[in-house]
């Protein structure tokens, strides 16, 4: 069952959206947002930044995803367009900073800093309670975290050094197929059949995607080979972590409902996912700063 | 003797492996005297370089050299009296000095693939003339292949063999499915064993003498009980050493087992480790908050980035396999063969998962990080098996990371490090369930 503030699963959206009105109103009256009443969780990957603002009481009140991990200007942006969407000064300080993800390290002005490992399972258990498996698909790695009842880490399995099975993966058949990232699972909605493509390499999917161009296959056949592609990788995973119910998943690529889909076949279960998703590391990380004030 | 305060081989992992392969001058004639007056880790330092300039002597003097794989029966060349020394050290030796990525790279314009183990890769680039400043060794007269260790050491000591046309003495050890070794099995080495002695004796011109052999062989045992001694201070709370000292000290074990120069040089380490508990030191000069075992060879070419995120998190390598493996003693010649049948790659799954889980007991292990070894397949093959082992007997945290023994290209510090902080939170996670119960 999803919380309050803004989360959904695939049957909740208007729940969401309802959410969202409220934060809009109550943000209008915000400018005057002392320093200390907010924290703030920042998230850099190694494709995007995002960053969450929570209110004391723990309430979310601004998030923002740029585009630009490490080593770029991304989390700059997250952390001013996350701030203008709580409605607060861009000036003002948080009372504490808490960074995740690959760039943590870079985050100068962070208080503490937390793997994305336990962000991901906080930030999953704040949005899904009932949460116990977490697949966390990001731009370089794909993880599954078990989180016990009482909200303990127990276990978690991630990816080889390989790009097989993440965001990345995702990025390079985009741009093979010559399609915005966003637009593939809308195309691969009207594939006809799913195509055999490989699971154990970019490289060689990449290969496998321009034979099967070659040989006349439609784009949106060769999408939905890649997205099953990408579930038989990650629920390889998923089987080494172990699965328990509720299945929730965070990261960039919940955001794509063709993977989503093809993961929840893979499993046969159903996977819980939330607007917030994206942010879920984020959030994660403004919870371990909220829980130091 | 007192323990060497300046040791810090935790620190220094990576500039002591290097330091290894130094051109080092001091006879292992010397080494007697040397004990009371050297910390141990500068002894069993020279006594690796000694075997090196041992083997580079008898080729100047126009005797053979053999390379030998790293646990093939040493007692035989011992007893021979015939130079040897080991490619496995060597391309240890080269990676830790950051000469591993060149020669793979070298061996794969020959053609070999980078599927195959880097140690292999390295060697065949030596065996074919490229340079290996880090630690040079003499051309190859002779190979001792014993396939215990895995069995990429087969085709890789063939390749040699045909490529300088020299003689190869192969000792088949078969992979053990059962925990016993049985009769059979013993037979089978033992015949093999008679059959390189007599190969080596009419090669070279030498005489067996039973009585060498019994020396030889005695050295060795007291090697194994010293080096044994010394690993067993890991189980101290807190450490006096660190697993990754071990890793270096290792050379010795493998490369002059049977002298008795090793001998004393571990019995001193191990001395120096009982000083420490009393004074209350360590060579891991950090927090001890979490102790873990460390499985599988370690990423030679990235020993500081494998130790940094430890260190941060007061995560002291108690428990490494990879050592005590070499540390084998026997009381008769059934045994010593069933001791040279036991290694970590050609033991059944459910041997090598209690062989392991015993050492966490023992050790007292919070979690376990497991190296997939890029260079290692065999070994890294059944560890998805005895992690979920481990797990369920243990009750501990396992976490694994791909890497590479000696080719840095396979592996990611930032990859690595998230892993090791993922272990750290579980580790903290399972120590506060077991006290109280609470979240994260």
């Amino acid at each position: 069952m999803a919380m309050d503030e803004g989360i959904l699963t695939r049957s909740e959206s208007s729940g969401w959206e309802e959410a969202e009105a409220v934060k809009g109103k109550e943000t209008l009256q915000s400018d005057e947002r002392r320093a200390t009443d907010f924290v703030m969780g920042l998230d850099i990957g190694s494709a995007t930044s995002k960053c969450v603002v929570l209110r004391l009481d723990g309430a979310i009140i601004g998030k923002a995803v740029v585009a630009g991990g490490v080593g770029t200007e991304g989390a700059e942006q997250a952390k001013s367009l996350a701030l203008q969407d709580a409605g607060i000064l861009s000036d003002a300080a948080p009372m504490r900073v808490a960074a995740t993800g690959y760039g943590r390290h870079l985050a100068t002005d962070a208080d503490g800093r937390f793997s994305e490992l336990s962000c991901h399972a906080l930030g999953a258990l704040r949005l899904f309670p009932e949460a116990r498996t977490v697949i966390d698909i990001g731009g370089q790695d794909s993880k599954v975290l078990r989180v016990s009842e009482r909200g303990t880490l127990e276990s978690f399995a991630m990816n080889d050094k390989c790009a097989a099975g993440t965001g990345r993966f995702l990025e390079e058949i985009a741009r093979a197929l010559n399609i915005p990232v966003g637009e593939m699972a809308e195309l691969a909605a009207s594939s006809g059949k799913c195509l055999d493509i490989s699971s154990t390499c970019v490289v060689f999917a990449e290969s496998e995607v321009v034979s099967h161009l070659a040989r006349g296959a439609s784009r949106a056949d060769v999408l939905g080979g890649i997205f099953r592609s990408i579930a038989a990788r990650v629920g390889a995973l998923a089987q080494r972590a172990g699965i328990c119910p509720m299945v929730v998943m965070t990261g960039g690529v919940a955001m794509n409902a063709g993977v989503r889909e093809a993961l929840a076949d893979e499993l046969g279960m159903e996977i819980s996912v939330s607007p917030l998703s994206q942010h879920a590391g984020a959030l994660g990380a403004a919870l371990r700063a909220l829980a130091q004030t | 003797m007192g323990f060497s305060g300046d040791s810090d081989s935790n620190a220094k992992a990576q500039a002591d492996a290097g330091a290894m392969v130094g051109a080092n001058t001091s006879a292992i004639d010397g080494a007697n005297d040397d004990v009371t007056t050297k910390p141990a880790k500068v002894v069993l330092r020279e006594i690796v370089d000694a075997v090196y300039e041992q083997a580079w002597d008898a080729k100047k003097r126009g005797e053979p050299v053999g390379w030998s794989s790293s646990k093939f029966p040493a007692e035989i060349a011992e007893a021979l009296g015939l130079a040897v020394v080991y490619p496995e050290n060597q391309a240890a030796a080269v990676a830790a000095k950051h000469g591993g990525r060149r020669l793979c790279e070298y061996a794969e314009a020959l053609g070999y693939s980078n599927d195959i183990c880097a140690y292999a890769r390295i060697s065949l680039a030596v065996s074919d003339g490229a340079p290996a400043e880090e630690r040079p060794v003499p051309p190859p007269d002779f190979l001792l292949c014993c396939n215990n260790i895995c069995n990429c050491m087969t085709k890789w000591y063939e390749n040699i063999a045909r490529r300088h046309d020299i003689p190869l003495i192969m000792i088949d050890v078969p992979y053990n499915n059962t925990v016993d070794i049985p009769a059979s099995r013993v037979a089978y080495v033992s015949a093999q064993f008679e059959a390189a002695i007599k190969k080596l004796e009419t090669l070279f011109g030498r005489v067996w003498d039973p009585a060498r052999f019994a020396e030889v062989c005695a050295n060795a045992n007291r090697t194994a009980s010293a080096w044994l001694r010394a690993c067993g201070y890991c189980a101290m709370k807190p450490s006096p050493l660190s697993g990754f000292d071990l890793f270096n000290h290792m050379a010795d074990v493998v490369t002059a087992r049977c002298k008795p120069e090793t001998s004393r040089a571990l019995e001193q380490l191990a001395d120096e480790y009982e000083q420490a508990v009393k004074e209350g030191v360590s060579t891991w000069r950090r927090d001890e908050t979490w102790r873990i075992m460390f499985e599988g060879i370690p990423c030679w070419p990235e020993l500081q980035a494998l130790l940094r995120p430890l260190k941060e998190h007061g995560a002291n390598t108690v428990a490494v396999v990879y050592a005590p493996a070499f540390g084998f003693q026997y009381g008769d010649m059934d045994g010593m063969i069933r001791a040279y049948c036991r290694a970590p790659n050609s033991v059944c799954i459910e041997a090598g998962t209690e062989w392991r889980a015993a050492l966490c007991r023992e050790n007292s292990v919070d979690g376990i990080l497991v190296h997939y070894n890029r260079s290692c397949k065999p070994w890294s093959g059944y560890m998805l098996e005895m992690e979920r082992r481990w797990r369920k007997e243990l009750g501990i945290p396992v976490v694994g990371f791909d890497g590479d023994q000696a080719d840095p290209r396979n592996f990611a510090e930032e990859q690595y490090r998230t892993r090791v902080e993922g272990l750290v939170e579980l580790m903290r996670a399972n120590s506060v369930t077991r006290e109280n119960g609470a979240p994260l």
